[in-house]
C-alpha cells in the first residue's frame, strides 16, 4: 500500500492508504480531524470542505494521491496554539450562526476562502461564494451575518 | 424580593466557621458577593407528564461532588439548543452560575424514559420538569442544611452550590448537605418556584457554548466517536422495499477491495465490516454489484399518485362536526378547493449513523435516534434479548425534523455487532441510502368547501383530507426498524403508527358555527414517518389559502377577515404584530406580500406570518425577498433560541413550499441525491424577520414546528397577489405559475 506525506495544518502526516481513498476519510479515519464532515462523498453538499493551499475545496471526492505537496487546512488548523479562535470562527460564535452545525466546517472553510480574494464581499458575492455549501436547518441568514461581521474584523 | 447585605469575599470567609467548605469556596466565591436572591412564589398547577415516569428529583438532577448540577433529561439535542434551555431552568431555580450545571441527555438506564423528542414538546415536558424537581430540591437542600446548621430556612441564602446563613457565619456545601446522598424526594405541588419577574436566565437570550465547539470542531456527532479497535461497516440496501436477496457472490472482494473483515448476511440484511470506512463503501459498492435480487412491486405513476391516493383510501372518518354543515351549504354559493402536497423528505444533511459492541452479555449502542427507550424495545424483540441487557447512549447527528434514520442505522450496527463481537462497530450510511430510505413526508390532499353568510362571515366550513400515518416511529413491534424486515424471519410491520398527525390543524382555529373534518386514511407506497408538523404544513397551507381567497370573496383585507374571525386575544395579538411588522413595504407591480396565522395544534404556540415575493410573469420564477413572523410561545426561555428556531424553520419550509418533492417512477424513487432533490440554497435564500411576544405567566410551549405550517399560504397568497395566479399544489415552481 502506498505511503503519502501530506501537508496538514502545516506539519507533515505520513499516511499508509489506497491511492484513491478521498482526503476526507484521510483527514477523519486515519488522522483524526473532526470538522471535515462527511454529507455526500459527491462534492454537493460542501460539508467536507478544506482548503488547499487557500481555496474552499471538496475533500470527499479528491484522491489522496492528487494532493502532492499541497498545503491542506482544515477548520482545526485555524485555531492558533494558544487555542484562540480565527476571526471567522469568532464571527460564526458571536452570531449564533448554526442550530445543528453540521455544515458549519463548510461555512467557515469558504468564508475564509472568500475572505483571502475579496475581503469585503457584498451581499451577493458572500452569497454567490457560499452557493456549494447546503444548510438544512436555515441558518443562512445568520451565517451571511457572520460573514460580513468576520469581513470587517479582519 | 429579599434584599441581602452586599458582603465583601474576604469577610465572608473570615466569618466562616467551616475551614474546609473555606477551601472549596475558594474557587467559586473569590471576588464575588452575595447575590440578591429572588422571591419566590407557590406554583399548585399541573406537573409536566414526564414527571408522571420519574417522579423523584435524583430522576432529573443529581448533586455532583463538586458542587456542580448534573441535570439528567430524555430528551435529545438535534441542534434546537436544548442543551442550553434547561441548563437556563436549571440554573435559574437554583441560582447557580450557567457554567456550574452540566446536561446529561438521554442514555437508557440513566435518564428518564421520555419517550421521543419530538412534537415541539420537549419544553413543556422536560424543561419543566427539570424546573419543578430543581426547585424541589432547592427547598430539600434548604430544609436540610437548616437543621444541619440549626438556622431557621429563613436565615439561610441559596446559592451557586452552597447554603449558608444570611449573617455569613456558617455555611455548607450542597455535597455537604447530603453527604453522598442524592434527593429522592417526589417532585410535588405546591412547590416553590423563582418569581418569574426576577428570572435572570430565563426569557434572556443566553448563547449556546455548543456552537464554539461546533467551530473547533470539536461537536461531538456521533459520526466522530472513536473507540479503540473499532471497525467501519455498509449495508447493501436492497433494489426496492420488497426486494429479497437471490444470490450474492462475494468470492472476489478481498481481492478487490482491502481491509474486508467480514461479510454478514443474515437472510435478505447485508453488511460488510472493513477497517477503514473508504474500503466499506467500496466493499458495499462490490457487493451490490454481484449480487441479485427480486423486484419490488411497482409504485404509482408520479403523475398519478393523487388519484392513487384516493384509490387506497379507506372510508374517511369523521374526526370533528359541529352545527349542521350540510345544511348550511344548501342554496348558497360555496368555494372549493383542492390543494396537495407531495411526499418530502428530512434529508438531513449528515447521513445516518449508528454505533454498537456487543461485549458478550450486554449490546452497547450509540444513536442520534430521537428516542432511545423505544429503540431499545423494537431491538430488543428483533434481538430477542431482554431490554436490560441493551445500553443506548444518545449522541447528537446532524438535524433531522423528524423520525428519519438514525434508529434504522443503530439497527444496523446491532446486527453486525452481535456477528463481531467484543469490536465496536460504525455503521455509515451513504447520502443515497439517506434519500431512498428515509420514511419521507406523506404526501397529501386536502379538499376544502366554505361558504359566507349575509354579514360575509364564514358560516360553514367542510374539510377532507387524505393522509398516510405521521409517526412509524420505533416501538415494541420490531418491524419499525428497517433491517428487521429483511432478516431470515422478517418482521413486518403490525401497526399503521400514528395516523392522526394527517389531521393535526385540519379544523380551523377560526370561529365557525358549523364546522365538519373528514379523515381519509391510506397506506401508501413508500415508507413514511413523522417529518416536523406533520399533517398541519398541508392542512394550514390549504386552510390559510382558503382564508384568502374568502376574504377576497368577501371583498375585505385578509388580515382583517381573519381577525373577524377570532376571539383569542393571543391570535389577534400575533396577527397586529404581524401587520404591523409590513406596515411600511412598499409593493412594486410584480410583487405581493402575503399572510397566514395559525394556533399550533390548535393549542399550542400562535404564530402569524408574512412573506412578500417579486414574481417573473414571462418566466413565472419566483423570487421571495423577506419573510416576517410574529410568534407568541407563552413564556420564553431562550430568547435566541426561539428566534434562531424560528428562522430556520421558516428557511426550511420556504424550501418545502418551493422546491421539495420525492420524484420516483415506476420502477425506482428517483430522487436520491441534492441534484435530484433539490432543496433552497444561499442565492434564493429571503431575509428573515421574526418579533416574539413573551407572555411569562403563560406556558411555555415548544416552537420547532411552529414556523412550518403557515409558510407555503403566505408564499402562495403572495404570488397571488403578486400576479394573480392561485397554486394550489406544492411546490410552487414556475411552470406552475405559468400553466396549470
Amino acid at each position: 500500500m502506498p505511503t503519502y506525506h501530506l501537508n496538514i495544518n502545516g506539519s507533515q502526516k505520513k499516511v499508509e492508504t489506497e491511492a484513491d481513498t478521498p482526503l476526507l476519510h484521510v483527514l477523519s479515519d486515519y488522522l483524526e480531524l473532526n470538522a471535515p464532515t462527511y454529507g455526500c462523498g459527491l462534492s454537493q453538499c460542501g460539508s467536507c470542505t478544506v482548503l488547499v493551499n487557500g481555496t474552499a475545496t471538496t475533500s470527499c471526492m479528491l484522491p489522496v494521491s492528487s494532493i502532492g505537496k499541497s498545503e491542506i487546512t482544515t477548520l482545526e488548523g485555524l485555531v492558533s496554539d494558544n487555542g484562540k479562535l480565527h476571526a471567522v470562527q469568532r464571527a460564526f460564535v458571536k452570531e449564533q450562526a448554526a442550530q445543528c452545525g453540521y455544515c458549519l466546517n463548510g461555512m467557515v472553510m469558504t468564508t475564509i476562502s472568500l475572505l483571502n480574494k475579496n475581503p469585503s464581499p457584498d451581499d451577493v458575492e458572500i452569497r454567490n461564494a457560499l452557493e456549494g455549501n447546503i444548510c438544512r436547518c436555515g441558518s443562512h441568514t445568520r451565517i451571511i451575518r457572520a460573514v460580513k461581521t468576520a469581513a470587517k474584523s479582519l | 424580593m429579599t434584599e441581602i447585605p452586599l458582603q465583601s469575599r474576604r469577610k465572608f470567609i473570615k466569618n466562616m466557621g467551616y475551614i474546609s467548605v473555606g477551601f472549596s469556596l475558594l474557587g467559586a466565591c473569590i471576588g464575588s458577593e452575595d447575590p440578591t436572591i429572588a422571591s419566590r412564589a407557590t406554583y399548585d398547577g399541573k406537573l409536566p407528564g414526564s414527571i408522571g415516569r420519574a417522579k423523584t428529583v435524583n430522576a432529573w438532577l443529581e448533586i455532583l461532588e463538586d458542587g456542580n448540577i448534573r441535570v439528567l433529561s430524555g430528551k435529545v439535542e438535534l441542534g434546537q439548543g436544548l442543551r442550553t434551555a434547561i441548563q437556563q431552568v436549571a440554573a435559574e431555580e437554583l441560582d447557580m452560575d450557567l457554567d456550574k450545571v452540566q446536561v446529561h441527555l438521554a442514555e437508557t438506564g440513566l435518564t428518564p424514559n421520555e419517550g421521543y423528542t419530538g412534537a415541539s414538546a420537549s419544553i413543556q415536558n422536560s424543561a419543566m420538569s427539570v424546573r419543578y424537581a430543581a426547585a424541589t430540591a432547592r427547598q430539600e437542600l434548604l430544609g436540610l442544611a437548616s437543621k444541619k446548621l440549626n438556622t431557621p430556612i429563613d436565615d439561610l441564602l441559596l446559592f451557586n452550590g452552597i447554603v449558608k446563613s444570611k449573617l455569613g457565619n456558617k455555611s455548607l456545601t450542597f455535597a455537604e448537605i447530603l453527604e453522598g446522598e442524592q434527593i429522592d424526594k417526589e417532585v410535588i405541588v405546591p412547590v416553590p418556584i423563582k418569581n418569574k419577574a426576577e428570572h435572570r436566565y430565563v426569557g434572556k437570550s443566553i448563547a449556546r457554548t455548543d456552537i464554539e465547539g461546533m467551530v473547533r470542531g470539536q461537536a461531538g456527532y456521533i459520526q466522530n466517536l472513536r473507540f479503540p479497535g473499532m471497525v467501519h461497516a455498509r449495508v447493501v440496501r436492497p433494489p426496492g422495499y420488497e426486494s429479497k436477496l437471490l444470490t450474492l457472490d462475494e468470492t472476489g472482494l478481498k481481492a478487490e477491495v482491502p481491509g474486508v473483515l467480514k461479510t454478514v448476511v443474515k437472510g435478505s440484511f447485508v453488511g460488510v465490516i472493513t477497517e477503514r470506512e473508504h474500503q466499506a463503501i467500496k466493499a458495499e459498492q462490490y457487493l451490490r454489484n454481484h449480487s441479485e435480487w427480486t423486484t419490488s412491486a411497482p409504485f404509482p405513476q408520479i403523475e398519478n399518485l393523487f388519484t392513487h391516493i384516493k384509490e387506497i383510501a379507506n372510508d374517511p372518518e369523521t374526526v370533528r362536526n359541529e352545527g349542521n354543515v350540510e345544511a348550511a351549504f344548501k342554496g348558497v354559493e360555496t368555494i372549493k378547493a383542492r390543494y396537495t402536497k407531495p411526499y418530502i423528505k428530512h434529508a438531513s444533511l449528515g447521513p445516518a449513523c449508528g454505533w454498537a459492541m456487543f461485549d458478550g452479555e450486554v449490546l452497547h449502542i450509540w444513536s442520534h435516534s430521537q428516542g432511545i427507550y423505544p429503540l431499545r424495545e423494537a431491538l430488543a424483540t428483533m434481538l430477542s434479548m431482554e431490554a436490560e441487557k441493551i445500553h443506548i447512549i444518545a449522541v447528537p447527528g446532524a438535524g433531522c425534523f423528524g423520525h428519519s434514520t438514525a434508529d434504522d442505522a443503530a439497527t444496523d450496527a446491532a446486527l453486525l455487532a452481535m456477528e463481531y463481537p467484543n469490536t465496536h462497530v460504525r455503521v455509515q450510511w451513504s447520502r443515497q441510502d439517506e434519500h431512498l430510505w428515509d420514511p419521507y413526508g406523506p404526501a397529501m390532499i386536502a379538499e376544502l368547501e366554505a361558504s359566507l353568510d349575509e354579514n360575509n362571515r364564514i358560516n360553514s366550513w367542510k374539510a377532507d383530507v387524505w393522509t398516510d400515518s405521521h409517526s412509524q416511529r420505533p416501538n415494541k413491534d420490531a418491524g419499525t426498524v428497517l433491517a428487521a424486515r429483511y432478516l431470515e424471519t422478517p418482521f413486518t410491520m403490525k401497526s399503521r403508527g400514528y395516523l392522526g398527525g394527517g389531521h393535526r390543524n385540519a379544523d380551523p382555529y377560526y370561529n365557525i358555527p358549523n364546522m365538519k373534518l373528514n379523515a381519509h386514511y391510506y397506506n401508501g407506497p413508500f415508507r413514511v414517518s413523522s417529518l416536523r408538523s406533520l399533517g398541519s404544513f398541508t392542512n394550514i397551507f390549504a386552510i390559510e389559502s382558503l382564508m384568502d381567497s374568502l376574504a377576497e370573496k368577501a371583498g375585505q383585507d385578509p388580515l382583517d377577515f381573519r381577525l373577524k374571525h377570532l376571539e383569542d386575544e393571543r391570535a389577534i395579538a400575533v396577527i397586529q404584530k404581524v401587520k404591523e411588522l409590513t406596515a411600511s413595504q412598499n409593493i412594486a407591480d410584480n410583487q405581493g406580500v402575503g399572510y397566514a396565522f395559525m394556533r399550533y395544534k390548535n393549542t399550542d404556540a400562535y404564530i402569524a406570518m408574512a412573506a412578500k415575493v417579486a414574481v417573473d410573469k414571462v418566466t413565472g420564477n419566483i423570487e421571495l425577498i423577506k419573510m416576517w413572523a410574529a410568534v407568541d410561545v407563552g413564556e420564553v426561555i431562550n430568547m435566541d433560541g426561539i428566534t434562531n428556531q424560528i428562522e430556520g424553520g421558516l428557511i426550511q419550509a420556504a424550501s418545502w413550499t418551493l422546491k421539495e418533492q420525492l420524484t420516483f417512477n415506476t420502477n425506482e424513487i428517483t430522487s436520491t441525491d441534492w441534484i435530484k432533490y433539490p432543496i433552497l440554497r444561499f442565492s434564493e435564500i429571503p431575509e428573515v424577520e421574526v418579533a416574539i411576544i413573551n407572555r411569562p405567566e403563560e406556558d411555555a410551549k415548544g416552537v420547532g414546528e411552529v414556523p412550518m405550517p403557515p409558510t407555503p399560504a403566505a408564499i402562495a397568497n403572495a404570488i397571488y397577489k403578486a400576479c394573480g395566479k392561485r397554486v394550489y399544489d406544492l411546490p410552487i415552481t414556475p411552470e406552475k405559475i405559468l400553466n396549470g
